[in-house]
């Protein structure tokens, strides 16, 4: 027989402390689709999704109602649709946007990404034409994420592409600002995009990965931080990390299970297990609240940097052993709408884009679900690009802005995305202009790190 | 297959047998019982077998739950698998 406290345990992390799986998603690859005819392209897309994903939202609610686990989304990613509009020169991208999108609903899944390109060292046939496509894309669907990768540790950071991503990103919320702007909260601009990303905005499979495939993306804080709560204030931060970890392999080994049965059921192969702490809008699952429960005051002030690290690498470390393929992002996301303590954090001033981008160096992602003014200008959200992007090339890390300009509002204003996109008041911005910089255009070359061989 | 049944909340009269008439209707064995007053809570535990069950696991399991709404308790029936990958190496 079980150990009883063992049982009341994982029922409690359940019951109260919001335990569950965030995601269980479906790579596809879509490379087999491509055709000049862009109608007959979206057509073979249509197909080969609603095929392969048929089952998917069904199983997973089976596992999750057997196992008592709960299964918060099931999703889809895909093959960048740049690569398939190269070899269709006349074909409009949003046809595959929206194709995309009736696929989603036609399986129901709650998100589907993969309106991407990977650009790190320059364009290919399609790469333009679908970033410039963007916006539209995303204001004229309503499951499709977007994402585009600007920079890598071994190609530099492609400034030609982060000085289009700015107008961009403002014209996706401009084209949705009747709608809380929210076009901007599916585009994600990468450095460092993993290729098997199970978590949105900025999913998508990439061209390394096999045919089809399952990941899962776990989830936690709330069980982190109850288990923090039983510690003493003075125990040391040796003990804190350790309990962390222990959580942490707790929570990933219920990922794994979860994507194990997943990928029997369906069968297709079981891709990865991405470790990450994901929060949600709801009161204690919050990973701001974790930093304050190691002894911060609130989420942003001195000490957060380094809180955060070690927070970071505990979850990795305890998620590792549990997993037998590990990948994705892995880490501590830090999406400020999307994370209790971190709105109260910026409503009580404590938090600022500045201490933000410094947590980027030592968490899993980057500046996320960050609501900035909406008279923020394209070049100033271009150099915002640039610096994340700088951060993760420099630190072979995965780095990531998703921003959303509040377009007609003003400062004091909340956008309300509902859901697990939350709500978040507008962070100012400096409005120092980056403008010269970012014009210039050209490569940031690859930084010493890049040469390992 | 083997799954464990929880029942937490306010102790009372007629739970145990509550929670072994939907098992005895459901073909269901009840394989072990434990039970402990943990802070106030009651809690117990039961390990079942559902090999020659009559209904699917999820009728079972929502018929247990109905039954804990009932009686005031959060009763939940959960594949074992479930506790030995989180609690065993």
């Amino acid at each position: 027989m079980l150990n009883t406290n063992d049982i009341l345990e994982t029922i409690r992390m359940i019951s109260d402390e919001h335990l569950d799986v965030r995601t269980v998603t479906m790579g596809i690859s879509l490379l087999d689709c491509a055709d000049p005819d862009g109608k007959q392209a979206c057509e073979k897309i249509y197909r080969k999704i609603t095929e392969k994903a048929r089952d998917l939202v069904r199983t997973a609610e089976e596992i999750s109602s057997a196992y008592g686990m709960p299964i918060v989304n099931k999703r889809i990613s895909v093959t960048p649709i740049a690569m398939l509009l190269a070899s269709a020169p006349d074909a409009d991208p949003v046809w595959y946007a929206k194709t995309l999108d009736a696929a989603a609903k036609a399986v129901g899944v709650n998100f589907i990404g993969g309106y991407s390109a990977l650009v790190h060292k320059g364009f290919s046939a399609g790469d333009e034409r679908l970033i410039r496509s963007i916006p539209e894309a995303l204001a004229s669907t309503e499951f499709v994420c977007s994402s585009v990768n600007v920079g890598s540790t071994k190609s530099g950071i492609n400034m030609d592409a982060v000085r289009m991503m700015g107008p961009v990103v403002r014209e996706a919320a401009e084209r949705t600002r009747d709608a809380m702007c929210a076009g901007a909260a599916k585009l994600v601009v990468f450095c460092n995009a993993p290729e098997d990303n199970p978590f949105m905005a900025g999913a998508f499979h990439g061209p390394g990965e096999p045919d089809c495939v399952i990941h899962v993306g776990v989830s936690g804080p709330g069980a982190v931080r109850a288990a923090l709560a039983q510690l003493p204030r003075d125990a040391s931060l040796d003990a804190v990390a350790e309990l962390i970890k222990r959580t942490a392999f707790k929570i990933t080994r219920m990922g794994q299970l979860v994507g194990q049965l997943a990928s029997q059921k369906l069968g297709v192969p079981f891709g990865i297990v991405d470790l990450s702490l994901a929060p949600t809008p709801a009161p204690g699952d919050s990973v701001a609240n974790i930093l304050e429960e190691i002894g911060l005051e609130s989420c942003g002030c001195c000490g957060t940097t380094a809180a955060l690290a070690m927070l970071n690498d505990a979850v990795k470390k305890g998620g590792v052993m549990a997993s037998n393929h590990v990948g994705g992002l892995s880490g501590a996301f830090i999406p400020v709408s999307e994370d209790d303590g971190m709105i109260r954090a910026v409503e009580k001033g404590s938090l600022s884009i500045e201490k933000l981008e410094a947590m980027t160096a030592v968490c899993s992602v980057g500046i996320d679900m960050v609501v900035i003014p909406g008279d923020t200008s394209a070049a100033v959200i271009s150099a915002l690009i640039a610096d994340e992007a700088a951060i993760g090339m420099v630190n072979s890390k995965t780095t990531a802005v998703r921003v959303i300009p509040a377009i007609g509002c003003k400062e004091g204003d909340v956008l309300d995305f509902g859901g697990l996109l939350g709500y978040a008041p507008i962070l100012p911005v400096s409005a120092f202009s980056p403008s010269v910089f970012v014009a210039r255009g050209g490569r940031i070359p690859a930084p010493l790190q890049a040469l390992k061989n | 297959m083997e799954a464990v049944i929880t029942v937490v909340g306010q102790d009372k009269v007629g739970i145990l047998a509550a929670v072994c008439t939907v098992c005895a209707g459901a073909n269901v064995n009840v394989e072990e019982v434990t039970q402990r007053i943990l802070r106030n809570t009651f809690a117990m535990i039961m390990l079942v077998d559902l090999s020659r069950a009559s209904i699917d696991f999820t009728a079972f399991a929502e018929a247990l739950r109905q039954k804990g709404e009932e009686l005031g308790v959060d009763i939940r029936c959960t594949r074992q698998e479930m506790y030995d990958a989180m609690h065993r190496i």
